[in-house]
């Protein structure tokens, strides 16, 4: 059996210790710039922060990894080269990264540092897995949630690494690290700067007749009745209408979380390693429901128990869930 | 507007599913009357699309070495099954012509093997391209969501190391590929299932928002910008900033006339301005789009650029 390791999100250095009590194998976080992909305002760690951070969470045997796993813009490298120097210097566990040039630098400069390969470089065959394993030592493969488990299973006999895979949050659809989506409306790229649908370009508009609009830098991206509830206007998670749909349709995906909780004993049969709960912009008691829930279901499944999931569609986006891609095929 | 002869013109991969007679006439006319100097073929978007043109592919090659042009095969952006596995795998043991690689798996296959790198591989910066070029990159087409500073630093780096370095300064930009189709979602279908309905759309399915304004284009697997990307003004500084070529994607408009237009205002033969006016008569009802180059929206014109 696989060692099953919860990887848990750490948003501030409150939502890491919460993360930290309620079970979490490891935790993953970044710094307060672009070097990671959930650039938001009022997350992630100054480096005084992950140094405490690391202490407490060492403390109680919990790994910490670093998410330096945006692109760095020619010229602006050298932030991505400090956040390393950094990282290392503060004793994390493992570097998770994207960029060629950033895993090379940290490869020669750091090779006692763990380096795993962030889902923002989109490696989803054996051989783009091996090209990284192979040229940086990448010990650890974060899968896209486009893969069917036994896709996953195929993947494990042909690589030389570990794999993760994501099992509770975000259901991104969109091939992660070639996104340009929210660059294209707001001029914040997610790949360069780390953001995706800024709060700071978002505004929901309430028309004459009671609905609801959402918009990302101006434009609608889905229109709400006056009974639904306003999702966060994501573009990729939006309602558009085609030449042949003049009805508004979800042309990507319904607002939707991932939820592969039932799923945990395939893949840990299939060979993955470790479990990634999504949301670093979420609040403790988010992190501290899911974590728990998650850490009992692993537990039990590893003592040869029934799994009993608490039942978490409560913390879902819009109530509703999914098991994704990795179900079955027919998702695409 | 710099005068450079010695700029190259190329013209990408078909991104859209045109048929089998509409590109054998497309390449026929490109390979006879554009000013083009190099020609990227091949399925970058989706695997299940190649067979309906592979058999057409070493005439086409001839074709358009026969009318001067460089061919570069160009590999899939997004590899998944084992059919795309071994497509990729195929390209890379390829010696002549030149390859282009979209996708990592193309570049293990590859080895130390020269190459291309291509718009879908990330070489933001000087660290990736100079480890690239040390695997054997010749060449490397920069990601088209790039600011110009990072656009001449890159360039800068690739020139000390001898690469080329490409942007594509016309058409829709790719902003988005995923693992689902939305052309056959849109249908109704899904992607096994698509009976090809992409066809239907030779420059993207449009998609608008709620208060019917247009936003972005599908194209299978693939999401696209609504707007067109037009950096004819920017195409000097450019030159200026050591970039050797420059990419037009081909649209459902006169290809050659557009790579006329640009040719043409390139050799200072005609204005900046009157190529502006050409390319807004061929590409008439479609927005041209400079915002990625100036560090805002992408979708947006700037304006005070146009003017220079």
């Amino acid at each position: 059996m696989s060692l099953a390791e919860l990887i848990c999100p750490a948003g501030t250095p409150a939502a890491l210790r919460t993360a930290v009590d309620a079970g979490a194998d490891a935790v993953y976080c970044g710094f307060q710039d672009a070097t990671n992909a959930r650039n938001f305002p009022g997350l992630n760690f100054t480096p005084d922060e992950l140094a405490a951070s690391v202490a407490y969470a060492h403390d109680k045997g919990t790994k910490v990894l670093l998410a330096l796993n945006t692109y760095p813009p020619a010229g602006k490298v050298d932030l991505w080269r400090q956040a390393a120097d950094t990282g290392a210097l503060l004793g994390v566990d493992a570097f998770i990264v994207a960029d060629m040039g950033v895993a090379d630098y940290i490869a020669r400069t750091h090779p006692g540092v763990r380096l795993h390969l962030s889902v923002q470089a989109a490696a989803s065959s054996p051989e783009a897995i091996r090209y990284y394993c192979e040229n940086f030592a990448v010990k650890r493969v974060v899968l896209p949630r486009i893969l069917t488990i036994p896709e996953i299973r195929e993947i494990r006999k042909e690589i030389p690494c570990e794999i993760e895979t994501f099992i509770f949050g975000n259901h991104g659809l969109m091939v992660e690290g070639r996104c340009s989506l929210t660059n294209y409306l707001t001029g914040q790229s997610t790949n360069m700067d780390g953001v995706c649908s800024p709060a700071s370009d978002v505004e929901y508009k309430r028309h004459t007749d009671d609905s609801m609009s959402s918009q990302l830098a101006g434009f609608t991206i889905d229109c709400f009745g006056a009974d639904e509830k306003a999702g966060y206007p994501t573009i990729c998670k939006g309602r558009y209408t085609a030449p042949h749909r003049s009805e508004p349709y979800y042309a990507f995906e319904v607002p939707i979380s991932l939820n592969l909780s039932r799923l945990l004993p395939d893949l840990i049969d299939a060979g993955v390693h470790a479990f990634k709960i999504e949301g670093r912009q979420r609040s403790k008691s988010y992190v501290r429901g899911v974590v728990s829930a998650f850490r009992q279901a692993v537990d039990d499944i590893r003592a040869g128990r029934e799994a009993n999931i608490a039942d978490l569609v409560a913390l879902t986006e819009g109530q509703k869930q999914t098991q994704g891609a990795f179900e079955t095929k027919k998702w695409r | 507007m710099a005068v450079n002869d010695m700029t190259n013109l190329t013209l990408g991969p078909i991104a859209y599913h045109w048929s089998t007679q509409t590109r054998r006439d497309f390449y026929a006319r490109v390979a006879d009357e554009a000013p083009i100097d190099e020609v990227y073929l091949g399925e970058v978007i989706c695997s299940k699309r190649a067979p309906f043109h592979e058999a057409d592919l070493p005439a086409t090659i001839e074709r358009l070495e026969r009318g001067g042009k460089t061919v570069i095969l160009s590999s899939l952006a997004e590899v998944m099954l084992r059919r795309e596995r071994k497509a990729t795998a195929d390209l890379a043991a390829m010696e002549a012509p030149e390859i282009e690689i979209n996708n990592a798996a193309g570049l293990f296959a590859r080895g130390k093997r020269p190459h291309r790198i291509g718009p879908f591989m990330n070489a933001y910066n000087e660290a990736t391209i100079a480890w690239m070029a040390g695997r054997g990159a010749t060449h490397v087409c920069l990601p088209t969501e790039m600011p110009a500073p990072a656009i001449a630093a890159a360039a800068a780096a690739a020139r000390e190391l001898g690469l080329g370095v490409e942007v594509q300064v016309f058409g829709r930009a790719s902003l988005a590929v995923s693992a689902r189709c939305y052309h056959a979602r849109a249908h109704g279908r899904t992607k096994d299932n698509c009976q090809f309905v992409c066809e239907e759309d030779a420059d993207g399915m449009p998609l608008r928002t709620t208060d019917d304004r247009p936003i972005l284009r599908v194209n299978g697997i693939q999401t696209q910008s609504e707007s067109y990307i037009g950096l004819l003004p920017e195409a000097g500084q450019m030159i200026v900033n050591d970039v050797t070529h420059f990419r037009l994607m081909p649209q459902a408009v006169d290809m050659v006339a557009v790579a006329t237009t640009f040719r043409n205002v390139l050799d200072g033969t005609h204005s900046l301005i009157d190529g502006e006016q050409a390319l807004r008569k061929l590409c008439d009802g479609i927005s041209f789009s400079n915002g990625f180059y100036h560090g805002q929206a992408g979708y947006r014109r700037i304006a005070a650029a146009a003017a220079n």
